[in-house]
């Protein structure tokens, strides 16, 4: 069975469920042999048998099912007429195919399994239509006895279905008794139409496994003892009606909101072991929703598989030469979810073939492989199942982009120029738009993008775009892992509680009441909050829902929430708790409200509105974006100018010397012995956490002379992309705001200039070229961040 | 189901309960539940008739305020409102009333068409009237009257 590949083992399981099918289609079609629809279905069950064996080329079972169906399409058209003997022919023909099932099963081919006989037969039965008693026994006969040879394992496992069946026709035998009884008395319970040896022979070839007529039963005894010991292909796996899964998952839900209230009202007790029974609840509920979530989760390869060939074909198509790369096809999402993602993501694919990756000439001219990558990622992260398609391709252009937004008048030129260009990559989200220079049947009819948003924000997922212009796109989707079930913030606003989905949560911020009034700022009367430099909108959740604070003591805490690539602050009254909950749908009226994606009950029973932040986002940034684009085109020259605005970290590299590092590049501080220093080639390597992390003296490489005597060193960690180096300083000083300095540009080795910081000059360390001196390799990553200063270290 | 709107002049069995004085009455067959008042979530933005949502066994629930949308007074402070869930299209809303009343069984040939004179959100509401011993018994449109 290990030997099996994936296309055999579904073709089995699926073989053993329509064979079972069948045997009950048989018996029903002797009693309205006229039931065309009945012939039909039995027909393209042999059909599909027939089919997908010669794919995987099982030519013995081919042989077999060619000519059963060639008898049962003369059967379905009328041409024949069903008689007994045909039918017990046709049902041989069953026991035969689930024999040979049974040997690839074991085997993983066909083995020794003789099919020849029934072949004859079955093309004799297409002749005669009586089976005349001169010649059907002797032909029968063979058949018969070997049926019970192959039979194996699943017999045992068939013969109930098959019973199910047959005691329409005859009720008395059942299962125990057929044990029970002795094997004469068999026939007479049978159907007084001509049974078939075949029948006989199978009705318990394991519980009668010695019977005289049957030499070879005896052989097949062990293998169906063993084949009982490991659980068959077709028993391992059963199919479940996705509604039913449904049912269980609304269940699970409720559940887990029981559980919820138990463990809060449990909170409050003393009684030990009403504490110790409520945390066993809350594990084994725990552990069942999980189970029950993945009988509902498939790898995102059942979609992925079909793509291969999409890129094939477009790429034919137009010319291109593509290769499509997948990483993490393993990764699994709820079957729902899976489904609502495949036509985003087949969309998505064919853009990149379509408009993204370029033509090989043109890839040549600009230097690249002629051969385009389209690479598929999909991973797990915080709760979410992230899907990346990613080209190499030519990339989007903002300015083009924007010029194109505004012929279409789409927005105003003046509203283009105070965007950034991430922010101008959005705009392929609006509705018709379309950058194709031509109009190609496979994309460019402007609907796509604006609909793939909508079809992913419709299950609760987001989208965004990052390019290159020249490098490549790369289209983002973050896909919660389950619909039924979310982690969510709750909140209080005005004494209601709201639950906030964490897909869209970032951090939460909070501010006492001193903090606050210096923190919040107005920029040209919309509220900012500095977050690590950059200024993030505030929107007060009380504005938005039309409702009063009931927070009067100054302090603010604000949810950062990322909702289509920008992120906002919301502030609300206070924080309450994450929990899991259940999302609820919402009548018709309070949909159309447009703020909340559903409701929930809480773990003390009460209803809370799930809020739906990019609604919420689309409402509240709507009359504030402007300045939102100011603030953020601010900070993105500031971030130009490197180290205005910055914090810096202040250290001292002797000599009386002062050099400040951008915070931004600091991973980790550190302390290392001296002792623990070690000497690779002419460099200093020290091991830390595990790996060797070169290090740089920051004295040695400013041409400082420090004291060399420590006994511990201070190090400066910075990492990028698993790789770090160790920054020793003589001492760490402080951290300051760059933004009030006096610069001058006197220029050294390894500085950027020098300033004034805390009323002493300072320099301004040249990361990146300290980072080399340190590991001249550090850089080369394929995927390095382009400047010295990766501004997206301290990130979030 | 039988779809009340299709035939203005029903004989059956309403369900009744009064309502800033007046009786009211809407099919029984709609009528999933009766329940005391219960804990109301509000919902900012919603139109005025939408009171909150209730918990019910787990669902969640609409809960639509009838004296707002039959353009009544608001209910009295202190007393409770009363909540008949009802199902519509597989879907319970709630309304909110004041009392709960009888079951009546009622006549066709009682029934009579809203007066002239009745305006407002009102009329829209209101199918008709079945004149009742001694009172009248105002049938109730549940789709319309939850459609708020």
């Amino acid at each position: 069975m290990d030997g099996l590949d994936d296309i055999v083992e579904e073709f089995l399981v699926e073989s053993h469920e329509n064979l079972d099918q069948l045997d009950a289609d048989l018996v029903a079609l002797e009693k309205e042999p006229d039931s065309r629809e009945r012939l039909s279905s039995i027909f393209r069950t042999i059909h599909t048998i027939k089919g997908t064996s010669g794919f995987l080329a099982f030519n013995r079972l081919e042989e077999v099912t060619h000519v059963g169906e060639n008898m049962l399409s003369r059967l379905r058209d009328g041409e024949l007429e069903l008689t007994p003997h045909r039918t017990s022919v046709l049902l041989q023909m069953v026991d035969t195919v689930r024999s040979l099932l049974t040997t690839i099963e074991a085997s993983g081919g066909e083995g020794g399994v003789d099919v020849s006989a029934v072949v004859a037969n079955i093309s004799a039965a297409m002749e005669n239509g009586d089976g005349p008693a001169t010649e059907a026994p002797a032909a029968e006969a063979a058949p018969a006895a070997k049926a019970p040879a192959a039979k194996k394992a699943p017999a045992a496992k068939k013969a109930p279905a098959k019973r199910t069946t047959r005691a329409k026709a005859a009720p008395a035998p059942v299962v125990e008794e057929t044990i029970e009884e002795p094997v004469a008395e068999l026939p007479v319970d049978l159907p007084v139409e001509p049974a078939p040896p075949a029948v006989v022979a199978e009705e318990n070839p394991v519980s009668e496994p010695a019977v005289a007529d049957h030499p070879e039963g005896e052989a097949a005894h062990p293998d169906a003892a063993g084949g009982q010991a490991r659980r068959a292909v077709a028993d391992s796996t059963i199919r479940v009606d996705v509604d039913l899964l449904d049912e269980l998952m609304l269940l699970v839900g409720e559940l887990v909101l029981t559980r919820n209230q138990i463990v809060q009202y449990v909170g409050r007790s003393t009684d030990t072991d009403l504490v110790r029974a409520s945390q066993r609840l809350n594990l084994i509920a725990s552990e069942l929703q999980e189970g029950v979530m993945k009988t509902r989760m498939q790898p995102i390869d059942h979609i992925w598989s079909k793509l291969p060939r999409v890129v094939r074909d477009l790429g034919l198509q137009l010319k291109k030469s593509i290769r499509l790369e997948m990483e993490g096809r393993e990764t699994e999402l709820d079957k729902t979810l899976l489904e609502a993602v495949k036509d985003p993501l087949t969309h998505l694919v064919r853009n990149s073939v379509d408009h993204g990756i370029e033509a090989p000439e043109d890839r040549k001219k600009l230097g690249k492989p002629a051969e385009g990558v389209l690479t598929l990622r999909a991973r797990h992260e915080s709760g979410q199942v992230v899907v990346e398609v990613a080209d190499d391709g030519a990339g989007i252009d903002p300015v083009k982009l924007g010029a194109k937004a505004v012929q279409r008048g789409l927005l105003t030129q003046e509203a283009l120029g105070r965007m950034s260009p991430a922010d101008i990559l959005q705009l392929i989200f609006l509705p018709g738009f379309s950058t194709a220079a031509a109009v190609t049947n496979v994309s460019g009819r402007g609907v796509g993008m604006d609909v793939v948003k909508t079809n992913i924000e419709s299950i609760g997922g987001t989208i965004e775009v990052e390019s290159d212009p020249g490098v490549g796109t790369v289209c983002r989707l973050r896909i919660p892992l389950t619909l039924a079930i979310v982690p969510a913030l709750t909140v209080e606003c005005a004494n209601d509680r709201y639950a906030i989905p964490q897909i869209s949560l970032q951090e939460l911020v909070s501010l006492d009441a001193e903090k606050a009034a210096n923190a919040v700022e107005e920029v040209g009367g919309a509220q900012v909050y500095r977050l690590r430099g950059e200024l993030l909108p505030l929107v007060r959740l009380t504005d938005v829902l039309g409702l009063t604070s009931e927070r009067h003591d100054g302090h603010v805490v604000i949810a950062v929430l990322r909702s289509e690539g920008r992120r906002f602050g919301l502030v609300v009254d206070r924080v309450i708790n994450t929990e899991e909950i259940v999302v609820k749908a919402v009548g018709g009226q309070l949909k159309a409200i447009g703020l909340y994606s559903g409701a929930t009950v809480l773990g003390d029973g009460t209803v809370a509105l799930i809020l739906d932040v990019q609604a919420l986002a689309r409402r509240a940034l709507r009359t504030e974006s402007v300045d939102r684009q100011e603030s953020r085109a601010s900070v993105s020259e500031a971030a130009a100018a490197e180290t205005e605005r910055q914090r810096m970290l202040l250290a001292a590299i002797g000599g009386g010397r002062r050099v400040a590092i951008p915070l931004d590049t600091v991973t980790r501080l550190e302390q290392v012995k001296t002792e623990t220093v070690e000497k690779v080639g002419n460099r200093e390597v020290v091991q830390y956490r595990g790996a060797i992390l070169p290090i740089v003296r920051l004295d040695r490489h400013l041409g400082a002379y420090g004291e060399t005597d420590q006994e511990v060193l201070e190090v400066i960690v910075y990492s990028d992309h698993g790789r770090s180096v160790a920054i020793v300083v003589e001492e760490i000083l402080d951290i300051v705001d760059g933004e009030a300095a006096v610069r001058s540009d006197i220029d050294d080795m390894g500085l950027l200039g020098s300033a004034v910081l805390g009323d002493k000059v300072t320099e301004l360390l040249d990361v990146r070229a300290a980072i080399l001196a340190a590991d001249p390799a550090f850089y080369s990553h394929p995927t390095t961040t382009p400047a010295g200063v990766p501004d997206s270290l301290l990130e979030v | 189901m039988t779809a009340p709107t299709a035939a203005p002049a029903t004989s059956g069995q309403l369900a009744t309960f009064r309502l800033d004085g007046d009786l009211y009455g809407v099919e029984v067959e709609h009528v999933q539940e009766v329940l005391r008042s219960q804990q109301l979530t509000r919902v900012p933005l919603a139109p005025t008739a939408v009171a909150g949502l209730i918990n019910l066994r787990g669902q969640v629930v609409t809960a639509i305020e009838l004296r707002e949308r039959l353009g009544r007074p608001p209910r009295p402070e202190g007393t409770d409102a009363v909540v008949i869930v009802v199902r519509l299209h597989g879907e319970a809303v709630s309304l909110l009333v004041d009392s709960i009343a009888d079951v009546v069984d009622v006549d066709a040939s009682d029934f009579e068409a809203p007066p002239d004179t009745l305006e407002g959100q009102a009329r829209d509401l209101i199918r008709g009237a079945y004149k009742l011993h001694g009172q009248l018994l105002l049938a109730l449109d549940v789709q319309k009257a939850v459609s708020a």
